[in-house]
């Protein structure tokens, strides 16, 4: 009469079991609980069939249906690809400079170009863009060769100090350590820092503003706020590659520094390069 | 091992075909399926009108669009402590129901009960009450035994299709997707939706039922945990009943007779096979229908209700001693229940409160912290934040994003010359904003200055702010 479990020992018995006095009932499973055990059993077998499954000397077998999770990411990329495929190529021949922020190539070329940017860019400018002595901050309002859209795309493209591009931005400051004596040296570093506003030695600054004007000022300019078209820093400004203190610009007259950089244009994408110039544009310094 | 005789490991489901019933209980459970089914299929028909660029579909998860929508409030993701909160409310109140009236969510309002009695509804009007079903299943398969199944499960089925039909509507505008499943073009989820809702709807409801409540659900084994001996359950007055036996005539009456005629109408009408008088079981999910058809059987030979009845265990000495039990509200009311209720209300106070206060604007600030700060050429320092602002409104908005107080510090907004920028409807806007402090100015110089974000709708003039940190430049 009754379908639910019995709650009479006497008509199922006990496990046996007992505890504190309460035996467990040995009522009998459902038999479609069986069933379900069974078809579990099915399905897993049906299932290393269809799918890869069992591991084989070299790899696994490869299932009925070939399911392949790399083929699967493979063509997930080749999706990605195809729906950007016209955003991509509307970059790679726009013109920067007239470029719509409204644009989704604008978009597109902001988020793919921190991509790019982490990928070669990184190593050496920093995964924040904030650059290292020796590799210039991207961030700051202070640009070397220049920091408008086009100017940013030509140095990514050609590079910095690069032989094997003709287009590459050269210039080489001479080592003035073969060139002054010591003390001419102490006094245009001392100049250099009253130019930009640093605690210096007025006694011999002004000698040095006579050697500055002899041999600095012809790159620098004559008050020392430098030439982008070849390179030359400012020294009248608070940013210093290379270092601000007496110690580091008296290295830097004595020995010269100058850094190189890949011509990108040989490696990346036309969209690659335009995308890293509107990432690196508008990181806050742009202009 | 025990004595008993070998037996097989398993046994086949022996069908029940639980007896019409009619009654006070029956017909609370009737108001009740109808009240729940209607809030079920119509729900994602109802309407709501938020603005041209906002679904007017009253009720709305749109997981795409990782929004939801119930009448006037529309959740963001960050806002699904309001989910969650509401979770707690119901695990509370499922436990406040439970100690004060046991299983009443299985006997009442589970959708397993719900739709098992839809299905039994449909089982009665095709196939006829109790007696007939029982001469039907135990009937060779003639012409009219294939008619009425066949009758019965398309019933089952167009209501299992109903109910799986109906789910997807909540996930997306449900006349749209109306109309696309019946032409083929709504998404494939839609479809395997469907039809996995259909199958467990058409299983659980038509053949699985009492099962899957004693079997697969974890619920009525966590509720024993929280019953009591005050805890009103559904239960029999063995002491009123026993012994039972047949109805007398009143010439012949013995005196040891109990009330019990033992007519089985307690378990014929048992939607799970049980037999009641054995005392509470797991099996049991207190539907109350036993109590509706003893009920009706008393008042036919004459005898007090309630042979079956709500009881709770504390009261059985002092009725087996003959005197009255302690009234409904006195085993409701004690500590445990009001200790539950005042959670249950605090929570859903808190809630309320939550969304009262909730701002209309909604922004966060991230500082950038790579780098900290950068030195710009005139020796002044430039920290940036990535600040998100949410515009939950339907239409596009202008927002101002400001620094408080007199710190000297100067803000920007990244692709913009003016402090404001425009956020779209219902979007949430990624804006670099810079702030910048002069040379040698307190907050160049400190390791970290306090700021506070003023962030106001100009088209509403609501304002909210947020709180970060500005990093300057220590001298070396």
């Amino acid at each position: 009469m009754t379908k639910s479990p019995n709650t009479s020992k006497d008509k199922v018995g006990t496990t046996g079991h007992q505890w504190d006095g309460i035996e467990e009932l040995n009522n009998p499973l459902p038999r479609w609980w069986l069933w379900t055990l069974y078809l579990t059993i099915i399905w897993g077998v049906g299932y290393t069939i269809a799918y890869p499954a069992w591991p084989m000397i070299e790899g696994a077998t490869t299932g009925v249906l070939g399911y392949s999770t790399r083929a699967e990411v493979a063509a997930d990329i080749a999706k990605v690809d195809a729906q950007n495929a016209e955003v991509a190529a509307t970059l790679a021949a726009a013109d920067l400079s007239t470029l719509s922020r409204e644009d989704p190539a604008y978009h597109y070329g902001v988020a793919g170009g921190a991509a790019v940017f982490r990928a070669h860019c990184s190593q050496c400018h920093g995964s924040g863009a904030a650059g290292a002595v020796g590799y210039p901050n991207l961030l700051d309002d202070d640009w070397l060769w220049g920091g408008t859209l086009e100017a940013i795309e030509y140095t990514v493209r050609h590079g910095i100090r690069n032989e094997t591009d003709y287009d590459s931005h050269y210039s080489e400051m001479p080592a003035f350590g073969e060139v002054l004596v010591t003390d001419d040296i102490a006094a245009v570093v001392q100049y250099v820092r009253a130019m930009s506003g640093q605690d210096h030695d007025g006694a011999i600054s002004d000698s040095g503003a006579v050697i500055y004007a002899d041999n600095c000022a012809a790159c620098h300019g004559d008050t020392g706020t430098g030439d982008q078209f070849g390179g030359a820093p400012n020294l009248t400004d608070a940013i210093w590659l290379y270092g601000g203190s007496v110690d580091a610009i008296t290295y830097t007259v004595e020995n010269a520094r100058f850094g190189v950089m890949p011509a990108w244009g040989q490696r990346l994408e036309e969209d690659e390069i335009k995308a890293v110039t509107l990432y690196l544009h508008q990181l806050g310094g742009g202009e | 091992m025990s004595d008993a005789p070998q037996q097989s490991l398993y046994s086949a489901r022996e069908p029940i075909f639980p007896k019409t019933v009619r009654g006070p209980f029956r017909t609370l459970k009737w108001w009740i399926l109808a009240g729940t089914l209607a809030i079920y299929y119509i729900t994602p028909w109802l309407r709501w009108d938020r603005g041209p660029q906002l679904p007017d579909q009253a009720v709305l998860v749109d997981l795409a669009g990782r929004r939801f929508y119930w009448f006037w409030i529309e959740i963001w993701p960050h806002e699904f402590y309001f989910v969650a909160g509401l979770l707690i409310m119901a695990g509370l109140g499922l436990f406040l129901f439970t100690s004060a009236l046991g299983r009443v969510w299985c006997g009442y309002a589970c959708p397993q009960t719900v739709w098992t009695d839809l299905f039994l509804l449909v089982e009665r009007k095709v196939e006829g009450d109790r007696n007939a079903q029982i001469k039907l299943a135990r009937s060779n398969w003639d012409l009219r035994k294939v008619r009425l199944r066949l009758t019965k499960w398309s019933l089952w089925f167009l209501i299992a299709l109903c109910t799986g039909g109906a789910w997807v509507f909540y996930f997306a505008d449900a006349p749209t997707l109306a109309v696309d499943i019946a032409t083929l073009a709504a998404p494939p989820v839609a479809y395997s939706t469907i039809a996995i809702l259909t199958a467990t709807t058409f299983v659980f409801g038509g053949f699985m039922r009492e099962q899957v409540c004693i079997y697969m659900c974890p619920w009525p084994r966590i509720q024993a945990a929280m019953m009591d001996n005050d805890t009103l359950t559904v239960a029999y007055r063995d002491w009123r009943g026993e012994p039972r036996g047949k109805k007398r005539s009143a010439d012949n009456h013995q005196p040891a007779q109990g009330d019990c005629i033992d007519c089985m109408a307690c378990v014929n009408v048992c939607p799970v096979g049980i037999d009641i008088r054995n005392g509470q079981q797991m099996a049991c999910i207190t539907c109350a229908l036993c109590i509706d058809a003893c009920d009706d059987i008393m008042e036919r030979i004459g005898r007090p209700r309630g042979l079956i009845d709500y009881l709770a265990l504390a009261d059985e000495p002092d009725e087996r001693a003959g005197m009255a039990p302690r009234p409904y509200w006195k085993h409701v009311l004690r500590p445990r229940t009001m200790i539950y209720t005042a959670l249950w209300g605090a929570f859903g106070a808190l809630l309320v409160f939550a969304l009262f206060v909730r701002p209309e604007i909604d922004v966060t600030v991230s500082p950038i912290r790579n780098p900290q700060f950068v030195t710009l050429s005139d020796g002044s320092i430039r920290n940036a934040y990535d600040i998100r602002l949410r515009n939950k409104h339907g239409d596009d908005r202008p927002f101002r994003v400001q620094i408080a107080g007199d710190l000297a510090l100067r803000v920007s907004l990244e692709g913009t010359a003016y402090e404001q920028v425009t956020v779209t409807a219902n979007e949430t806007r990624l804006q670099r904003v810079y702030v910048t402090a002069p040379r040698g100015a307190a907050p160049a110089t400190a390791d970290a200055t306090d700021i506070r974000f003023w962030i106001e709708d100009l088209a509403s003039g609501a304002r909210v702010h947020a709180d970060s940190v500005f990093n300057g430049r220590t001298p070396e």
